[in-house]
Protein backbone atom coordinates (compact mmCIF):
# COMPACT_ATOMS: atom_id res chain seq x y z
CA UNK A 1 0.00 0.00 0.00
CA UNK A 2 1.52 3.38 -1.07
CA UNK A 3 1.92 5.93 1.27
CA UNK A 4 3.29 9.36 1.84
CA UNK A 5 3.53 9.16 5.76
CA UNK A 6 6.66 9.75 6.91
CA UNK A 7 8.66 6.51 7.77
CA UNK A 8 11.25 6.00 10.46
CA UNK A 9 14.26 5.77 8.56
CA UNK A 10 15.84 2.92 10.33
CA UNK A 11 13.35 0.08 10.79
CA UNK A 12 14.92 -2.11 9.07
CA UNK A 13 18.00 -2.11 11.28
CA UNK A 14 17.55 -4.16 13.85
CA UNK A 15 18.75 -8.03 14.95
CA UNK A 16 17.03 -10.82 16.81
CA UNK A 17 16.89 -10.48 20.65
CA UNK A 18 16.43 -12.72 23.25
CA UNK A 19 13.52 -10.42 23.72
CA UNK A 20 12.18 -10.58 19.73
CA UNK A 21 12.37 -14.35 19.83
CA UNK A 22 10.26 -14.71 23.45
CA UNK A 23 7.67 -12.45 21.85
CA UNK A 24 7.18 -13.86 17.86
CA UNK A 25 7.17 -17.33 19.83
CA UNK A 26 4.75 -16.27 22.13
CA UNK A 27 2.59 -15.48 19.11
CA UNK A 28 3.32 -18.70 17.23
CA UNK A 29 2.90 -20.89 20.18
CA UNK A 30 -0.37 -19.10 20.80
CA UNK A 31 -1.85 -20.00 17.72
CA UNK A 32 -0.89 -22.81 17.24
CA UNK A 33 -2.95 -24.05 20.37
CA UNK A 34 -5.53 -21.89 19.07
CA UNK A 35 -5.99 -23.64 15.75
CA UNK A 36 -4.31 -27.55 16.27
CA UNK A 37 -4.58 -27.57 20.21
CA UNK A 38 -8.19 -26.92 19.99
CA UNK A 39 -9.05 -29.00 17.37
CA UNK A 40 -7.79 -31.96 18.70
CA UNK A 41 -9.05 -30.94 22.29
CA UNK A 42 -12.63 -30.49 20.44
CA UNK A 43 -11.83 -34.14 18.56
CA UNK A 44 -10.52 -36.31 21.88
CA UNK A 45 -14.56 -34.98 23.52
CA UNK A 46 -16.37 -35.54 20.25
CA UNK A 47 -14.90 -38.97 20.51
CA UNK A 48 -15.57 -39.65 24.11
CA UNK A 49 -19.07 -38.38 23.58
CA UNK A 50 -19.58 -40.50 20.76
CA UNK A 51 -18.85 -44.59 21.49
CA UNK A 52 -16.13 -46.71 22.28
CA UNK A 53 -14.99 -46.96 18.67
CA UNK A 54 -14.89 -43.64 18.15
CA UNK A 55 -12.67 -42.75 20.74
CA UNK A 56 -10.35 -46.09 19.78
CA UNK A 57 -10.04 -44.40 16.48
CA UNK A 58 -8.95 -41.09 18.20
CA UNK A 59 -6.65 -43.37 20.30
CA UNK A 60 -4.79 -45.06 17.91
CA UNK A 61 -4.28 -41.35 15.59
CA UNK A 62 -3.12 -39.72 19.39
CA UNK A 63 -0.64 -42.56 20.32
CA UNK A 64 0.99 -43.33 16.59
CA UNK A 65 4.61 -42.20 16.70
CA UNK A 66 3.35 -38.50 14.48
CA UNK A 67 0.48 -38.52 17.23
CA UNK A 68 3.15 -38.45 19.94
CA UNK A 69 4.99 -35.84 18.22
CA UNK A 70 2.21 -33.56 18.42
CA UNK A 71 1.34 -34.27 21.17
CA UNK A 72 5.06 -33.76 22.80
CA UNK A 73 5.20 -30.60 20.85
CA UNK A 74 1.94 -29.23 21.77
CA UNK A 75 2.47 -29.49 25.71
CA UNK A 76 6.00 -27.25 24.73
CA UNK A 77 3.70 -25.06 23.24
CA UNK A 78 1.40 -24.75 26.08
CA UNK A 79 4.03 -24.03 28.52
CA UNK A 80 5.71 -21.67 26.81
CA UNK A 81 2.73 -19.49 25.85
CA UNK A 82 1.80 -20.03 29.79
CA UNK A 83 5.19 -18.80 31.10
CA UNK A 84 5.67 -15.88 28.18
CA UNK A 85 1.77 -14.87 28.93
CA UNK A 86 2.70 -14.74 32.69
CA UNK A 87 5.30 -12.61 31.54
CA UNK A 88 3.21 -10.16 29.64
CA UNK A 89 0.79 -10.19 32.18
CA UNK A 90 3.56 -8.53 34.91
CA UNK A 91 4.68 -6.48 32.31
CA UNK A 92 1.19 -5.28 32.13
CA UNK A 93 1.22 -3.94 35.73
CA UNK A 94 4.69 -1.67 34.41
CA UNK A 95 7.34 -4.97 35.98
CA UNK A 96 10.37 -5.66 34.23
CA UNK A 97 11.30 -2.83 31.71
CA UNK A 98 14.67 -2.85 32.75
CA UNK A 99 17.30 -3.96 30.38
CA UNK A 100 18.29 -6.39 32.66
CA UNK A 101 15.02 -8.18 33.75
CA UNK A 102 13.37 -7.90 30.40
CA UNK A 103 16.12 -10.09 29.46
CA UNK A 104 16.52 -12.45 31.88
CA UNK A 105 12.63 -12.84 32.12
CA UNK A 106 12.56 -13.49 28.36
CA UNK A 107 15.37 -16.09 28.82
CA UNK A 108 13.78 -18.01 31.51
CA UNK A 109 10.72 -18.24 30.14
CA UNK A 110 12.21 -20.91 27.21
CA UNK A 111 14.04 -22.34 30.26
CA UNK A 112 10.96 -22.82 32.62
CA UNK A 113 9.18 -24.00 29.50
CA UNK A 114 11.16 -27.23 28.53
CA UNK A 115 11.42 -27.99 32.41
CA UNK A 116 7.78 -27.83 32.31
CA UNK A 117 7.53 -29.73 29.69
CA UNK A 118 10.07 -32.19 31.31
CA UNK A 119 7.96 -32.30 34.53
CA UNK A 120 4.65 -32.76 32.58
CA UNK A 121 5.93 -36.04 30.52
CA UNK A 122 7.90 -37.25 33.85
CA UNK A 123 5.03 -37.60 35.55
CA UNK A 124 2.59 -39.19 32.97
CA UNK A 125 5.68 -41.75 32.15
CA UNK A 126 6.49 -42.76 35.36
CA UNK A 127 2.97 -42.41 37.17
CA UNK A 128 0.85 -43.61 34.81
CA UNK A 129 3.43 -45.39 32.46
CA UNK A 130 1.20 -44.96 29.80
CA UNK A 131 -0.92 -42.32 27.50
CA UNK B 1 -11.07 32.46 32.00
CA UNK B 2 -10.16 28.85 32.67
CA UNK B 3 -8.02 26.50 30.52
CA UNK B 4 -10.27 23.68 28.77
CA UNK B 5 -8.30 20.57 29.86
CA UNK B 6 -8.10 18.81 26.21
CA UNK B 7 -6.56 15.33 26.49
CA UNK B 8 -4.87 13.65 23.86
CA UNK B 9 -7.37 10.53 23.76
CA UNK B 10 -10.61 12.41 24.57
CA UNK B 11 -13.49 10.55 26.16
CA UNK B 12 -15.30 10.18 23.45
CA UNK B 13 -12.68 8.02 21.81
CA UNK B 14 -12.16 6.12 24.69
CA UNK B 15 -16.10 5.68 24.88
CA UNK B 16 -16.13 3.81 21.49
CA UNK B 17 -15.59 6.67 19.23
CA UNK B 18 -11.97 6.11 18.69
CA UNK B 19 -10.10 4.64 15.17
CA UNK B 20 -11.12 1.19 17.34
CA UNK B 21 -14.19 1.44 17.75
CA UNK B 22 -14.32 -0.72 21.32
CA UNK B 23 -11.43 1.01 23.04
CA UNK B 24 -9.51 -1.19 25.73
CA UNK B 25 -12.61 -4.16 25.51
CA UNK B 26 -10.69 -6.44 23.27
CA UNK B 27 -7.19 -5.70 25.73
CA UNK B 28 -9.14 -6.68 28.57
CA UNK B 29 -10.44 -9.69 27.70
CA UNK B 30 -7.89 -11.80 26.09
CA UNK B 31 -6.02 -10.73 30.16
CA UNK B 32 -9.63 -11.93 31.59
CA UNK B 33 -9.52 -15.35 29.89
CA UNK B 34 -5.65 -15.60 30.23
CA UNK B 35 -6.15 -15.62 33.73
CA UNK B 36 -9.26 -17.90 33.51
CA UNK B 37 -7.66 -20.16 31.25
CA UNK B 38 -4.28 -20.51 33.10
CA UNK B 39 -6.15 -21.30 36.12
CA UNK B 40 -8.48 -24.19 34.66
CA UNK B 41 -5.58 -25.14 32.43
CA UNK B 42 -3.50 -25.93 34.84
CA UNK B 43 -6.92 -27.87 37.30
CA UNK B 44 -6.95 -29.76 33.39
CA UNK B 45 -3.22 -30.68 33.11
CA UNK B 46 -3.00 -32.05 36.33
CA UNK B 47 -6.68 -34.00 35.91
CA UNK B 48 -4.74 -35.79 32.71
CA UNK B 49 -1.37 -36.35 35.37
CA UNK B 50 -3.72 -37.84 38.01
CA UNK B 51 -6.33 -40.19 35.82
CA UNK B 52 -5.65 -43.47 36.09
CA UNK B 53 -6.27 -44.55 32.56
CA UNK B 54 -7.24 -42.04 29.53
CA UNK B 55 -9.26 -45.25 28.07
CA UNK B 56 -13.05 -44.38 27.29
CA UNK B 57 -14.45 -45.35 30.57
CA UNK B 58 -12.27 -43.73 32.27
CA UNK B 59 -12.93 -40.09 30.53
CA UNK B 60 -15.98 -40.66 30.29
CA UNK B 61 -16.46 -41.55 33.76
CA UNK B 62 -14.56 -38.63 34.94
CA UNK B 63 -16.17 -36.13 32.62
CA UNK B 64 -19.50 -37.21 34.29
CA UNK B 65 -18.96 -35.72 37.30
CA UNK B 66 -20.68 -32.51 37.88
CA UNK B 67 -17.44 -31.10 39.52
CA UNK B 68 -15.55 -31.96 36.46
CA UNK B 69 -18.36 -30.99 33.44
CA UNK B 70 -18.54 -27.04 34.74
CA UNK B 71 -14.74 -26.37 35.44
CA UNK B 72 -14.22 -28.17 31.95
CA UNK B 73 -17.18 -26.12 30.26
CA UNK B 74 -15.89 -22.77 31.86
CA UNK B 75 -12.41 -24.29 30.71
CA UNK B 76 -13.38 -24.31 26.98
CA UNK B 77 -15.96 -21.52 27.10
CA UNK B 78 -12.41 -19.34 28.28
CA UNK B 79 -10.06 -20.88 26.26
CA UNK B 80 -12.12 -20.41 22.64
CA UNK B 81 -12.57 -16.80 23.82
CA UNK B 82 -9.36 -16.72 24.37
CA UNK B 83 -8.07 -18.19 21.22
CA UNK B 84 -10.48 -16.07 18.69
CA UNK B 85 -9.21 -12.97 20.23
CA UNK B 86 -5.60 -13.81 20.07
CA UNK B 87 -5.75 -15.18 16.52
CA UNK B 88 -7.76 -11.97 15.62
CA UNK B 89 -4.76 -10.13 16.40
CA UNK B 90 -2.88 -12.65 14.27
CA UNK B 91 -5.32 -11.65 11.35
CA UNK B 92 -5.13 -8.06 11.98
CA UNK B 93 -1.37 -7.69 12.03
CA UNK B 94 -0.71 -9.88 8.78
CA UNK B 95 -3.36 -9.75 6.62
CA UNK B 96 -3.25 -5.99 4.89
CA UNK B 97 -5.99 -5.56 2.49
CA UNK B 98 -9.70 -4.64 4.10
CA UNK B 99 -11.77 -7.02 2.33
CA UNK B 100 -9.42 -10.32 3.55
CA UNK B 101 -8.65 -9.22 6.65
CA UNK B 102 -12.86 -9.22 7.39
CA UNK B 103 -13.19 -12.75 5.62
CA UNK B 104 -10.21 -13.78 7.51
CA UNK B 105 -11.57 -12.34 10.96
CA UNK B 106 -15.31 -13.92 10.12
CA UNK B 107 -14.09 -17.53 9.08
CA UNK B 108 -11.90 -17.43 12.53
CA UNK B 109 -15.35 -16.68 14.22
CA UNK B 110 -17.33 -19.44 12.11
CA UNK B 111 -14.09 -21.39 12.97
CA UNK B 112 -13.51 -20.68 16.45
CA UNK B 113 -17.37 -20.98 17.83
CA UNK B 114 -17.90 -24.19 15.34
CA UNK B 115 -14.84 -26.11 16.79
CA UNK B 116 -15.81 -24.66 20.48
CA UNK B 117 -19.93 -25.77 19.91
CA UNK B 118 -19.00 -29.26 19.16
CA UNK B 119 -16.33 -28.85 22.50
CA UNK B 120 -19.10 -27.78 24.57
CA UNK B 121 -21.99 -30.33 22.91
CA UNK B 122 -19.76 -33.20 23.80
CA UNK B 123 -18.78 -32.54 27.45
CA UNK B 124 -22.70 -31.78 28.24
CA UNK B 125 -23.94 -35.27 26.17
CA UNK B 126 -21.04 -36.98 28.82
CA UNK B 127 -22.72 -35.49 31.42
CA UNK B 128 -26.17 -35.94 31.09
CA UNK B 129 -25.25 -39.31 30.58
CA UNK B 130 -26.02 -39.68 26.86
Amino acid sequence: MASSRPLSPHLSVWKWRVHAITSITHRITGNGLAFVGLALFAWWLAAAATSKEAYETFLSVATSPFGWLVWVGLSWFFFQHLLSGIRHLLMDTGWGYELGVAKASATWTFVGSVLLTALFWGAVLFGRGAF
Amino acid sequence: MATKFQSASGLKQVRGLGSAKSGVHHWWLQRVTAVGTFALALWFIASLILLPSLDHGSVVAWIGQPLVAVPLLLLTVSVFWHARLGSQVLIEDYVHSEGLKLLAVVALNFFNLGVGAIAVFSIARIAFGA
